[in-house]
């Protein structure tokens, strides 16, 4: 026992309770069951370790020991190419893929999690040591609500608004509403698809957010989150049942189509609201910093 | 050889209007080009689209 005992372990507690906090699960998230949180949960602890012995290095003047957080960024992109693989491997057996885009923005998400679990415990250790225990347990209550802002990203629906419409056939082109979906050939196809398909048209806010939902990968995921919360109404050798989100140049609009096995539309709403925005579909062509010679501007 | 999309086969009960390298499949009636169009559909895992009256080709996507 020493001076930096405590501290130490005061550290790496509010990590792991930081990155407790931080894994939140929910229907389509993953990690969804034990040994795919005791990962997480087990390489947390080993973030907090490493944020938190970096204050008494600093302190002890060993300056040497700050290149472990080298190693640990290294880890931790690790951390993000493991959940891109495992999760790729999974993709191919299911019904309706997350998709490549989805895929990554979980990856980082688990590894930018790791680095706000160092943040909260290289500031916990620092305050304690520097003032006292109560400031540690300040300092990580106001990390705690730091990380959590980094993790919240945005929903769908603040960016677009989502209207029920139900889906009609001209001849034998689907559509929902006015968008061109896909054409179905067979007559029982077309009424297995009026009797269990619901079309939805995402009307985006503005122009930053007509290109975000435009994006392929965005679309995939938002068929994605409703079929793994309603089910879907297909099986592998059915590629006529697939669900489908289609634009409409004129307007920038996206018109998904989806089978869910869950007759609900107003649930089957909700979870296109709440489909997350994936960071990597972000598009801001309206907000641009330029700057001219001998000046600056924003043009958004 | 893998292809993107292609037409795996034609169903038609018009034959003089098709020709050319996929299946062709020539019925009398459409109840017979549904059939035979649903049956190609499973096997083949391709979708079933129609082009006009009477004409359905099945396609892999």
């Amino acid at each position: 026992m020493n001076e930096y005992t405590f501290p130490i372990l005061y550290g790496v507690a509010a990590g792991v309770l930081t990155r407790l906090y931080l894994l939140r699960t929910d229907y389509r998230q993953y990690p969804t069951y034990l040994h795919g949180r005791t990962i997480h949960i087990a390489l947390g602890a080993i973030a907090a370790g490493l944020g938190t012995v970096a204050v008494p290095a600093i302190m002890e003047k060993e300056f040497a020991a700050i290149t472990f957080l080298a190693l640990a960024a290294s880890q931790f992109r690790d951390v993000r190419n493991m959940e891109r693989n495992t999760l790729n491997e999974l993709d191919q057996y299911e019904l309706v893929p997350r998709g490549k885009t989805y895929i990554e923005g979980i990856a980082i998400v688990f590894e930018g999690r790791n680095y706000l679990v160092i943040f909260v415990s290289f500031l916990s250790t620092l305050a304690y040591l520097v003032w006292n225990v109560w400031a540690a347990v300040l300092a990580s209550i106001i990390g705690l609500m730091a990380a959590r802002r980094f993790m919240s990203g945005s929903r769908l629906k603040d960016i677009a608004d989502v209207q029920y419409v139900k889906p009609h056939f001209e001849g034998a082109g689907l559509y929902v509403d006015n968008i061109y979906i896909m054409n179905i050939g067979l007559p029982a196809r077309r009424e297995e698809i009026l009797r269990y398909g619901m079309g939805f048209i995402l009307t985006p806010k503005n122009f930053n957010a007509r290109t975000t939902i435009a994006n392929l990968g965005q679309r995939q995921a938002i068929l994605h989150d409703v079929s793994t919360a309603l089910g879907i109404y297909r099986d592998s050798g059915t590629p006529a049942l697939v669900p489908l989100a289609k634009r409409d140049l004129n307007d920038g609009r996206v018109g998904v189509f989806i089978l869910p096995q869950v007759e609900d539309v107003e649930k089957a709403k909700a979870v296109i609201e709440n489909v997350p925005v994936l960071e990597s579909a972000i598009r801001m062509p309206a907000k641009r910093r330029w700057k001219r010679r001998g000046g600056g501007g924003d043009d958004a | 050889m893998t292809h993107e999309k292609m037409i795996l086969a034609i169903v038609t009960t018009k034959g003089e209007t098709v020709a050319g390298g996929a299946p062709i499949f020539i019925c009398q009636t459409k109840e017979e080009m549904e059939q035979i169009a649903a049956n190609l559909e499973a096997i083949l895992d391709g979708i079933a689209h129609e082009l006009s009256e009477g004409l359905l080709i099945i396609v892999k996507h």
